[in-house]
Parts: structure tokens; sequence; C-alpha cells
């Protein structure tokens, strides 16, 4: 594992990180083919411009949701109130922003720490309350949104704040800001998990909870703070969101994203059962997600029917996933997977 | 009198890779209980499947009530009068007890339910076991042993002739117990056949008339009760003689003399699982943890690894009065525990040889502390070596390894802690013989070393051969300990001995 070369082949091989990269590679070889504009940039004051461009910018979101949904996934739980607290988050800031002189940095602090609580809530319900993820995190879903109502007084709060405009609509190094956030972001929850045993415990709380317990590691700890990880993580998101409208929207903000966030997870690799888990496979399948929404819109698809290609391809990219189906397969696939 | 209901003869049932039966017979009576024994793996659960038509039979004949039977399904099994009792209560525990009692056969009119008409029926189904409840309750409002008269209820409401009871008394108390035995006599009485499949042989003797026994797939022979005395009924289970008692392992060497124990329980015990149960166990000894399945061996583990913890009695570590309510206080005193379920409490299947193996050291350095990948690779390296794992590297997933060698990585896992006390919940059990030695040898060096090691196995051979001290369990409570100049026999005549105390 030391050779550079393995590991590399091992991200193919073992993490099934190949056929998510595959299936990006097959959407923008079909972009290349038939609408070549896909791949043009263009420099513009000094601010990379383009279609690709768009889809990092446009899935920075996802791709944040993705973060703390891999963790969340990968200890055999799941996060449905990400949209909401993104909702939640969103309309705190803009409420911060438009009552207050706080600094920005304070009101992120505030936002994050807010989305931190609301993860380590639905924490608290998954660990000492025993209920089960989907239904726990199902009551924050759906309460959510009222709570950030309340935040706004049902209001669409507007905004012209600077930094906060800048926040999700702001170039750095040539590129929106939006992806040095994603950047960040990995690198932190890379570091976080990978340099300290966090990585280690969640995978095998995922895998073998009992076990888990019985060499007396900390699963609950380990849990919640999964959870309110991906509270953080939703709090940015909403944060950048709100940024994009100039504008708490308390119903629409990060409406649906939840289940794309799900789906990025489990496109790049990481069984919905727990266990091992990909940070990189669930940001390839973040892009891979909003490639798809994307080149659907390049293509003039009305938006109302759009989830019904992207269900197809969600559907090929899982069974891609199943060892069994590409057994089934057989041909070059089945040789070539033995062969490995 | 002779009359026999049902007949099967030279069953054999094979899965991919083991011959559960082979050859096997059993002959049911009308008007008697019946007792079906054996060893774990002996075949009993194989056999009745296939009599209720859960598996079908590779070859042999069933002949019931004097035509040959082939049930396909439980329910195929029903309608020829084979009804079955299975050890987990399977009945909706939100629906009313007549609702539980008639499903799938409520009496309906036109589509619509005739709930009075249901009612009644399910009424006169409990009272032909002497109950009188109210059958609008919901089931879940009744105890355990309720439900299960509720199961056999149900069970003898369709034309049934035979019945069959598999471990139906391991969550009932005594009364409990004796209650469902009045009921089962009284069936009996009225001419039903009964087959009961239990570990309690207490109960085997209170109750049945006849028994078959099995070992390893292979029919042992059909005996009456009363003239099968309990220790030659163990020794057919166990396939050796009883009497011959095999030269006594030099004891001496094995029990070293400490002052201070390292673990003293007294008295300690756990309501409806296991006690009280008396236990020392010193640096350098291995105590052996002798009984039958269901004596309370795996319980009385976990009580010491604070998985389930005592609620009665004194725990002393070290001379020092104390509780372990979690096993992570019971790891920081120095206890590692190898569970006996390997696959649902032991190994982490994705998770690599090398995460699997420092995973409890881990666990007790904290999240932030993390193992260096130096360490952790050398290790998992030096555990490989001097236990010969073998493995096709340190990186393998441990799923991909053979039973014996993930026993030997969940043992290395706890070596690596360099603990105390380790329990060892049978580490040989479903590995291969090469295997189990090697375990068995490092037992023995860990003990010289000064290890203290409680030994559970339910191969009553190996826990003489292993152990200085055995402590022995029947019926979830302590029997006796046997200490110096012990073997197999005196170990099986603790166990087969009826109860004194009652």
């Amino acid at each position: 594992m030391n050779d550079p070369l393995a590991k590399v082949k091992g991200w193919f091989t073992g993490g099934g990180l190949l056929w998510p990269v595959l299936s990006l590679a097959a959407l923008l070889a079909f972009n290349l083919a038939y609408q070549p504009a896909f791949f043009r940039v263009v420099i513009q004051d000094g601010h990379l411009y383009g279609t690709l461009v768009d889809v990092l910018n446009q899935g920075a979101k996802v791709m944040l949701l993705a973060l703390g949904m891999t963790l969340v996934i990968g200890t055999g739980g799941v996060d449905l109130s990400v949209g909401s607290v993104m909702a939640i988050t969103g309309a705190l800031a803009a409420l911060l922003v438009t009552t207050t002189a706080l600094p920005f940095v304070a009101v992120l602090a505030l936002c994050v720490l807010a989305g931190a609580a609301l993860g380590a809530w639905n924490g608290l319900l998954v660990t000492r309350l025993r209920i089960q993820p989907i239904i726990a995190t199902l009551i924050l879903m759906v309460v959510g949104r009222g709570i950030a109502m309340l935040i706004t007084d049902g209001q669409i709060v507007t905004f012209e704040h600077p930094t906060f405009v800048f926040f999700g609509n702001g170039h750095f190094l040539g590129l929106p800001f939006t992806v040095t956030i994603v950047a960040l972001a990995f690198a932190a929850t890379a570091l976080l998990t990978r340099r300290t045993a966090i990585g280690l415990f969640i995978e095998a709380a995922g895998d073998n909870e009992t076990a888990s317990r019985f060499c007396g590691a900390p699963v609950r700890l380990v849990k919640v703070l999964v959870y309110a990880f991906s509270g953080v993580c939703a709090a940015l998101a909403g944060l950048i969101a709100t940024s994009n409208i100039k504008a708490a929207d308390s119903s629409r903000v990060g409406e649906l994203m939840e289940l794309d966030a799900i789906f990025a997870v489990l496109v790049g690799g990481t069984a919905l059962t727990g266990g091992r888990f990909t940070l990189v496979g669930s940001i390839v399948g973040a892009l891979l997600i909003q490639t798809l929404t994307t080149t659907m819109y390049n293509l003039g698809m009305p938006p109302a029917i759009a989830p019904v290609p992207k269900a197809v391809v969600i559907l090929l990219a899982c069974l891609l996933q199943s060892p069994i189906f590409r057994a089934q397969l057989g041909g070059i696939f089945a040789r070539r997977t033995t062969a490995e | 009198m002779s009359d026999v209901l049902l007949s099967a003869r030279e069953i054999t049932k094979s899965f991919p890779g083991v011959k559960a039966l082979a050859g096997v017979q059993i002959e049911l009576r009308r008007g008697e209980i019946h007792a079906l024994l054996g060893e774990n793996g002996a075949g009993k659960s194989t056999l009745i499947k296939i009599i209720t038509g859960v598996y079908q039979r590779d070859s042999g004949t069933i002949q019931f009530a004097g035509r040959e039977i082939h049930p396909r399904s439980p329910k195929d099994a029903e309608a020829c009068g084979i009804s079955t009792v299975f050890q987990e209560v399977n009945l909706i525990p939100t629906l009313s007890l007549a609702e539980n009692v008639m499903l799938g056969r409520l009496p309906r009119r036109c589509g619509i339910i005739q709930w009075r008409a249901a009612r009644a029926q399910a009424r006169r189904a409990l009272a032909r076991l002497g109950l009188d409840l109210d059958v609008s309750r919901a089931l879940q409002s009744c105890s355990i042993a309720l439900q299960q008269m509720v199961a056999i209820a149900r069970a003898l409401d369709v034309k049934c002739e035979l019945l069959v009871l598999d471990e139906p008394t391991s969550s009932l108390d005594e009364q409990e117990v004796a209650a469902l035995f009045t009921v089962l006599r009284k069936l009996r009485d009225d001419g039903l056949a009964i087959l009961f499949v239990s570990h309690f042989l207490d109960q085997i003797y209170a109750l049945t008339d006849r028994m078959t026994v099995l070992r390893n797939g292979t029919f042992v022979g059909e005996y009456a009760t009363a003239a099968l005395p309990r220790l030659e009924l163990l020794g057919k289970m166990l396939g050796r003689k009883v009497e011959a008692a095999q030269a006594a392992p030099t004891a001496s060497a094995k029990t070293a003399g400490a002052e201070t124990p390292l673990l003293d329980a007294r008295d300690l015990g756990r309501c409806g699982s296991v006690g009280p149960i008396h236990l020392r166990i010193s640096a350098g000894e291995v105590v052996g943890l002798a009984g039958l399945l269901g004596s309370g061996r795996t319980e009385t583990a976990r009580m010491l690894f604070g998985i389930d913890p005592h609620e009665s009695g004194e725990l002393r570590i070290g001379g020092e009065r104390t509780a372990l309510r979690t096993p992570g206080e019971a790891i920081r005193r120095g206890f590692g525990f190898c569970s006996e379920d390997r696959k649902v409490e032991g190994i982490f299947p994705h998770l690599s040889v090398r995460e699997n193996l420092v995973f409890a050291m881990q666990a007790s350095r904290g999240p932030l502390r993390r193992i260096p990948a130096a360490e952790q690779a050398q290790l998992a390296d030096h555990y490989i070596r001097a236990l010969n794992i073998k493995t096709a590297s340190a990186e393998t997933p441990i799923r991909n390894l053979s039973g014996g060698n993930q026993q030997k990585v969940l043992l290395a896992r706890w070596l690596a802690m360099q603990p105390k006390l380790i329990i060892l919940d049978e580490p040989t059990r479903g590995i291969d013989v090469g295997a189990k030695e090697e375990i068995e040898k490092l037992i023995e060096t860990l003990r010289a070393k000064g290890m203290a090691v409680l030994f559970i196995s339910s191969e009553l051979e190996e826990v003489v051969r292993v152990s200085g001290r055995v402590v022995v369990l029947r019926d979830r409570k302590q029997v006796g300990e046997l200490d110096g100049d012990f073997d197999e026999s005196r170990v099986l005549q603790m166990i087969a001995q009826p109860h004194a105390d009652e």
C-alpha cells in the first residue's frame, strides 16, 4: 500500500471508485459529442466562466451535504434533515445580517454552531432514544422549515450584505469562492476522519455495532458527532444557497437536496448499510448528479421532466456498483473483475 | 400398546459442504411425549424442519398415520396434522389473542370476518388448555408463558395429531414450566403425540416417555426415558463412555497459587439470566466453565465483562470491590472477551485484518490519539506471524479469512492489549482441528506468562484438557467446582445429578 500506484489501483478495485468515475466520464463524453460548448471555458476579468465551472459552483451545496452524509451513512444511519437545516441556518444568517451589526465571520460561526446543535439533536434521538435514523431525522426535516419560517416571521428576508453575498457568489483564485469552501471542507473532513481514529470508529460502528461496543469504542459519541458534523455541512450549504439568491426563502432553500446528497453518497460507492465509506467517491457522485442536471438544462429539457433521465442514470450507476450485476454483464466486464 | 403415528426412516439431508443428517430415524406414538436430544449440531433442528416441511429430505421415508407424506411447507405439514411451535414465538404482538389463535383461518362469510364466531372458537381453543382468558386482549399484554400457550392453542386448533415443540421452555420460569407441563400431560392423555426438544435434562426426565438421541447427524438410539440413567444419556449425546476416565493431565501445573485472586465473584447474579456464581481466578490460572448448552456459560461471561452487568452479589477485582457496568470499564480493568458469536459480536467483516486487530487498542486510546500507521502495521505483522494467521496480507478484509484465522485475529485483538484476564467463549467452535490445537497451545503459553484465562467450551474434553479448575453450571446456576484431580466423568456426574436443592 506504500506504493502510490498500488494505492491508486486500490481506489478503483477496493473502494469501487472505478464505476462512479467511469459514469462521470461517460456523461462528459456524451457532452463532448453532442454539445462541445459544454467544455468551453473563457476568462473574463480574471475569472473563469463556462459550463464546467458552473457544474462545480452549482454542485458545491450537494458536495458539502454529501461529505456529512457520507459519515452518517458510514455509521449505518441516514440524515434526511439536511435540507431543513439549510433553511434554518439560511434564515438565521439573513436575520442576523439584516438586524444586527455582527461581522460576517461571527454570523458564520453562529450558523455553524446552530447546524451542529441541530445535528446533535438528531444524534441524541438516534443514540439515547434509539429512534431509527430515518425517523429521527424525518422529525427535523418536517419541523425544520416551520422553524425557519418562525425565524423570518414568514417573510422572505432579502439582504445586500457584501461579505455574505460574496460567500456564495464571489470569486477566489479565478474560481467561484464556493469551490474553495468545498475544498477546505473536504480537506478538513479527510483530515478529521483519516488522521485521527474517528474514521475507523465510524466504519466499525457501521460494520458491526455490537462488536464495536464490546471493544469499548464510544459508539454513541461517534454517532452524535457524525450527525452534528452533517449539521455543520448543511449549515455551510444553507449559507451558500441563501447567498446565491440574496434572500432567505425558507420554503424553497435546499428542497429535496437531502435526496441528492444521499444519491451522491450511494453512487460514490458507500453502502447504505454502513461500514467502509469513501469521501472522494461521494464528491465524484455529487459531481455526477450536478453534471447530469446541468447537461439536461443545456439540452433544453423542461425542468419538470428532468427527474426522469436523472433517475435512469442513478439506477444505472447503482447497478454498476453491484458485483452481481457486473458479473451478469458477462464478457469483458466479467473477465475484468475476475482479473483484478 | 404401540400405536405408531409417525415413523421416519433413513432420513438423509445435505447442505452444501455438510451432511446434516445421515440415515436418521424416529418413531412417534399417539399418547406419548417424545424427547429429541443431541448436542449442538447433532441435527435436531434439521430433523424437526424436515418433519414440519421447512426443509425437504434428500432421501428416506416418512410414514404418518399410515401413509407416506412429503410436506413441502409448514402449512402443508399442518394440513397433514403436524403443528409446530417454534422457539421464538412467532405471533403478532399487537393483535388480540383471538386474532392470533385464528390468524389465517378466521371464519368468513362473503369475505367478511365473523368476529363473534372467531372469538368463540379462540375461547374454545384456549379452554382446551385449561385457560379462561379475555380473548380480545392484545397478545403483548400477556406474559411470555401465556404467549407460549396461545401459540400452542393456535397449533392445536387445526386438526392436529402431532405437536412439535422446539425449546418451548427456554424463556419460562419454573412455575410457568410446571403449568406448561400440566397442559402437555393432559394433551398426551387425550391421545396427542408430542415431540419435545429441550436442552434441560431435568425437564426431559420430568416430562417425556421416550427419547431419540442424535449425534453428528446420525441416529444413536431410541430409549425409554425411565430406563436410561442421566449419565448414560450424556455419554450417548457426547459420544463417549463416561465411566472410561481419561488420564487427568497434570492439573497442578495448570493451577498457580496466588494469594489475592485477580477476579473474585461471590454470589454474582443477574435476574432472569444467570446466578448465583462463585468464581475465583488468579493470575496464571486457566479456569474452565462447563455445562450443557443453555446452562448459563455465555451469560456468565457477559456478566463478568459488563455487557449485562450483575444485579446481585459482590465482585472484587484485585481485591477491590467494584462493579462493571460497561465493556469499557471491564477493558480498563484489564479484561478481554472473545465472544462466542464471532460473526455477530466479533469481527468487522469489511474492515482489514489490521484494523480488526488494532481496534480494541485504538478504542482504549480514544478517537483522537490514532495509533501511527507504522505501529499498526508492525502490530499486525507481529501477530500474523506469532499466531500463524493465514491471510494474503494485513490489508485483506477479514471476511475473506477462514473461521479459524478470523478467531486468531480476534484473539490477537485482545492479546495486543496485554490483558490480565481474558474470557474465551467457545474460542474453538467451528474451526478446523489444526487451528484448534494452536489455540489450545496459545492458551497454555499465555497462562505460563501469568495471564488469567476463563475458558468456556461445550466440548467437555477440551475444557478438562485446558483448565486447571472447572466450574460447573446447570440450568443457569452454578452446581459445583472441581479442583486438582478431576476428569471428564467427574464433570459429567456433576452436570447429570438431579436437582438436590428442590
